[in-house]
């Protein structure tokens, strides 16, 4: 079980979802995937055909940027931040 | 019961609805909704009044919105809204329209797609995007996008779609094969003036009589057509530019249409000699009638991009233009004359008007 914080302009997305949550997966894939059974839709916002997580969206495991393949060890805590960019 | 004028004004950092008096002279700005997403294109189901508006985030990507309270709350979905793993990536939604038989998005990359369910999940019109001239499509400035969608009033299986720099296409058998709808139509960036596909047009609407009688702004001139598109004649002359991204039409009268030229694709794209103008035909095109009366005559440097221009259903008939620097113009009477509605929004993309009970 991994410990996940969502950012702000996610969860305004959706108004009931939780700032942190716990999610599972041996893969960020499979935590992707589990989040969205927690809160439906929220895969499309952070994944994009490939599959790969979407450009502007950084997903840090334990830290360390990651990928929709990197593994994920029990008890990390994921980040999802989007990127600092627009104007 | 008094009717209410809406206005959704779609922009580059969120929805705005503007909610009007029944004169149509005082409105009362709502916003930024949907997030402050940009958003290139709303539609509204008439029978329960439900707003639904088309874009895509830089960071989560396309998105079809839905309000069924005026925009109060909002849900999102892009279920289905994709080319699949091995596909493109869908940047964003550049258009929505209620057809007779389904919800309709166009995306960019440019393709179709459909949804049964009021814009919840969304399939893939495959048939457009397997047409045989598909892999030498070439985008425009604003990326290769299907930003029109004009279904046949009556006939569910029957359509066009245009896309930039591509062309206007024809189904007749509800999106499995698709027909080239560019003759007439000049392409003057290309060797052959008049190819098959490949031309950019910037808007392509119907009459009001619906049927056969379209009309298109293209970057290459203003077009006509009484056969559904088969042939197109040009209909430029009498206007100050070929050039310009809107284009609407008079909800009952077939011959009236107004269009904003812009003074070219190489000399800024903003209203000729910096003097703001609205033109209107009421004969198909045959002659055109200049309106600037209301709206800035100088050092008025003005765009106004492909669906940032609409017509309410009142008669006289309420003409709406937004500007890609965020001021918003109406006239209720037919384009005749003008006064400003909103100033300081963000860049307009977007403008629907429309009437409620």
């Amino acid at each position: 079980m991994a410990d996940v914080r969502l950012p702000r302009s996610l969860i305004a997305l959706f108004p009931d979802a939780p700032r942190r949550l716990e999610a599972d997966g041996a893969t960020v894939q499979e935590l992707i995937d589990d989040l969205d059974r927690h809160v439906p839709g929220l895969r499309n916002r952070l994944v994009d055909a490939g599959p790969a997580i979407r450009t502007h969206i950084n997903v840090f495991v334990a830290g360390e940027r990651a990928t929709l393949s990197t593994p994920i060890p029990d008890g990390a805590v994921i980040h999802i931040i989007p990127a600092v960019s627009g104007g | 019961m008094a009717q209410r004028n809406v206005l959704l004004v779609g922009t580059r950092k969120g929805l705005f609805v503007l909610d009007g008096d029944g004169d149509r002279r005082s409105w009362k700005v709502r916003g930024p909704l949907c997030d402050g997403w940009p958003i290139h294109d709303t539609a509204t189901d008439p029978a329960s009044g439900a707003i639904l508006a088309a874009g895509g985030s830089p960071w989560y990507g396309p998105a079809v919105w839905r309000s069924d309270d005026l925009g109060e709350t909002w849900t999102h979905s892009s279920e289905g809204l994709t080319y699949g793993d091995d596909g493109p990536k869908i940047a964003t939604a550049w258009n929505i329209t209620r057809g007779t038989d389904a919800l309709y998005a166009g995306v960019q990359p440019a393709g179709l797609f459909r949804s049964t369910d009021d814009g919840t999940t969304w399939s893939h019109v495959e048939g457009l995007t397997n047409h045989p001239t598909r892999p030498d499509w070439q985008p425009g400035a604003g990326g290769l996008c299907l930003h029109s969608i004009v279904p046949h009033p009556t006939d569910a299986k029957r359509m066009w779609v245009g896309i930039s720099a591509v062309g206007a296409f024809e189904t007749t058998d509800g999106g499995q094969t698709w027909e080239t709808r560019n003759k007439g139509v000049r392409a003057d960036f290309y060797p052959d003036k008049y190819p098959e596909f490949g031309q950019c047009v910037h808007k392509l609407v119907m009459a009001a009589d619906g049927g056969t009688h379209l009309y298109q702004q293209n970057h290459c001139g203003v077009y006509r057509s009484s056969d559904g598109g088969r042939q197109w004649e040009e209909i430029t002359t009498g206007l100050p530019s070929q050039f310009g991204f809107p284009m609407v039409v008079h909800p009952r009268d077939p011959q009236t249409v107004w269009t904003i030229p812009l003074n070219g694709d190489d000399r800024g794209r903003y209203m000729p000699d910096a003097s703001a103008a609205v033109w209107r035909t009421h004969d198909a095109g045959d002659t055109w009638v200049r309106s600037g009366d209301g709206l800035p005559q100088e050092e008025a440097y003005l765009g106004v991009l492909r669906e940032a221009m609409a017509t309410d259903r009142n008669d006289p008939v309420g003409v709406y233009f937004g500007t890609s620097t965020g001021q918003l113009y109406g006239s209720v009477d037919e384009g005749r004359s003008w006064s400003l509605v909103a100033d300081n929004l963000p860049a307009i993309w977007s403008v629907e008007a429309v009437s409620l009970a």
